[in-house]
């Protein structure tokens, strides 16, 4: 079964900026993304997400491994690169000043289509993604969520094969959000739109995407389904603590489990087998423990905790929003 | 034996026969140099809404209160028309050259310059689409401070047709310079700094009457394009203006400006892909 369409083996690191010591942004990443399938790059900031979109965007020359995207090797021809994909990179500073209507249809032309229907799917875009209020005003006059939908209507308009999205979201209210993921969704099933989506938020990766692979450091530490990332930490728990003031250190169950706690301020983040999960809440809810206690939770694992699971360093690059 | 239409099997299994096919999937078409020029150069000129004419009244009070001061020290003659022409060619110095410096280098600087890079566009549909706009937002500040020059000098106004070429050659020169500066300078600073350098020269160079300079200023005066511009502006005042020589420097103009511009693009392709 050849489903495969894309693979990228081996893309090597390249060197950080010459006053630093060099960085292995990506470490021999080797992945495969199959057609119409939403993939997802996951992983804190720094983890070497944008670098490895970059090289796969002909943006920048990995050191050493091979980019293919639908039988056309990006590294020897970057740039054909902008003739199979469309990407939406984290800065919208050369659209800013443009109007939201004008940032799409020049996006549009210069990939190549004609005035007219340059015209004709800025029109359908924007009003799919519920801009059209907003067609005449400036991109640097909006909002911060409402500037990055513009630039993903930009991205949208002149279709292609492939969606590359750095972090599309962010910013946005949930109406905004909905208006992507629909878009999204609509060009996968009409078209059988491949979507590769950088994100650092979990709940996101959770519910839209097909697969993800998870990046630590340059190196991806696992690759799979939501789901069947999370059966590899399904025998955990994850027990939250929010002491009022500060933990009581006093009572000896406490005491113990500091060792065990992720602390960020009064918060303490634990993975726990189940029953000892129970233990834990019985100790916390009664007695002294309990007069100090603000608030707790009792959570299934996500992919945060399959992150953690797995030795990711970062303790809180991820974002649950 | 069983057919089945195309249109039945899933996504997956028609994107493979394809492929298969074709062995690699087919390639959207290039944006042409034209289309993608026109659609750049018109988006850079609705930023001059938005962003740029408070910086065009800057130029041109800049240069017009140039000419009000040297009122005071040139009474006419040759060095009246050094005045009127250098002062005009400022703007076009100021915008083209100092502005697009730094809108190039900011560009740079931010990441702005992957959208265009991520876009199947000529580096040259972009370069010369934005030195286009930046060349044109020049035009009524240049044409102001000529006219208001000609008037306060009592310069005849008959061959103002002039600027029709000295503002694109010019422009185009001082734009590709300024683009280049933009594109090469490592840090934004420095690309301001750069530009602000270029149009401080074009300033003292160009508006300064030459015959009263060092020699080496004046050497320094012949390598700045700019003063190819001032010059054939200037000797069209005369009575009988000599054009061999008037069309000479603006072809000198004309020749810096194609290779600062294939300069400026080769940098544009130099930042882009890092």
């Amino acid at each position: 079964m050849r489903g495969l369409t894309k693979s990228y083996p081996a893309v090597r690191g390249r060197r950080g900026t010459p006053a630093t010591p060099e960085v292995r942004a990506t470490d021999g990443v080797r992945l495969d993304i199959r057609r119409g399938e939403i993939f997802g790059l996951l992983g804190p900031n720094g983890a070497g997400k944008t670098t490895l979109v970059r090289q796969m965007t002909g943006l920048m020359r990995p050191d050493a491994g091979s980019v293919e995207i639908l039988g056309h090797d990006i590294v020897r021809h970057p740039d054909r690169a902008a003739r199979i994909l469309a990407y939406l990179g984290q800065e919208s500073t050369a659209l800013d000043e443009l109007t939201v209507s004008l940032a799409a249809e020049t996006t549009g032309r210069l990939r190549g289509l004609d005035l007219r229907t340059a015209r004709r799917e800025r029109d359908a875009v924007l009003d799919e993604l519920g801009l059209t209020a907003l067609a005449g005003r400036p991109l640097r006059k909006l909002s911060g969520g409402q500037r990055r939908l513009a630039c993903f209507a930009a991205a949208l308009v002149g279709e292609r094969p492939l969606l590359v999205l750095d972090e599309p979201t962010t910013g946005m209210d949930p109406v905004a959000r909905r208006a992507v993921w629909a878009a999204v969704d609509r060009r996968r099933a009409e078209r059988g739109t491949t979507v590769l989506l950088v994100t650092h938020n979990v709940i996101e990766a959770e519910t839209v995407l097909d697969r993800v692979a998870v990046l630590d450091q340059g190196r991806v530490i696992a690759c799979d389904t939501p789901s069947g990332l999370k059966e590899q930490v399904a025998d955990e728990v994850r027990v939250e603590l929010v002491w009022r003031e500060r933990a009581p250190l006093d009572v000896p169950e406490v005491a113990a489990l500091r060792e065990r706690a992720v602390e960020s301020g009064r918060r303490w983040t634990l993975r726990l087998a189940p029953d000892e999960a129970r233990a834990v809440v019985a100790t916390v809810t009664g007695g002294a423990a309990f007069a100090a206690l603000d608030d707790f939770t009792l959570a299934a694992p996500s992919l945060e905790d399959v992150y953690l699971a797995l030795g990711g360093a970062a303790r809180q690059g991820l974002v649950r929003a | 034996m069983s057919v089945v239409p195309a249109e039945v099997l899933p996504g997956d299994a028609r994107a493979v026969t394809e492929t298969a096919r074709t062995g690699a999937a087919e390639l959207a078409p290039r944006a042409r140099l034209w289309p993608s020029l026109a659609a750049v150069y018109r988006a850079q000129l609705s930023r001059a809404r938005v962003a740029r004419i408070p910086l065009l009244f800057v130029a041109t009070f800049q240069s017009v209160g140039i000419l009000i001061m040297m009122r005071g020290v040139v009474d006419g003659g040759h060095e009246a028309e050094s005045v009127v022409a250098g002062s005009a060619v400022l703007v076009v110095a100021f915008v083209a050259l100092n502005l697009l410096a730094q809108y190039f280098g900011q560009l740079r600087a931010s990441g702005g310059l992957d959208h265009y890079a991520t876009l199947p566009v000529p580096p040259a549909a972009v370069v010369l689409g934005a030195a286009g706009a930046y060349a044109s937002f020049t035009v009524p500040g240049t044409l102001v401070t000529a006219v208001f020059g000609c008037v306060l000098f009592g310069l005849p106004l008959t061959h103002l047709w002039i600027l029709a070429a000295v503002i694109p050659l010019a422009g185009a020169a001082l734009s590709g310079l300024g683009a280049a500066f933009g594109l090469l300078a490592p840090r934004p600073e420095l690309a301001t700094v750069l530009g602000q350098l270029g149009m401080s020269a074009a300033l003292l160079l160009g508006v300064l009457p030459p015959d009263r300079m060092p020699e080496a200023v004046r050497l320094a005066r012949d390598l700045l394009p700019s003063t190819y511009g001032v010059e054939a502006f200037a000797r069209t005042f005369g009575a009988r203006p000599d054009w061999a020589y008037v069309f000479g420097d603006l072809a000198v103009c004309a020749g810096v400006g194609v290779v600062s511009l294939a300069v400026a693009t080769w940098a544009y392709r130099r930042a882009a892909v890092r």
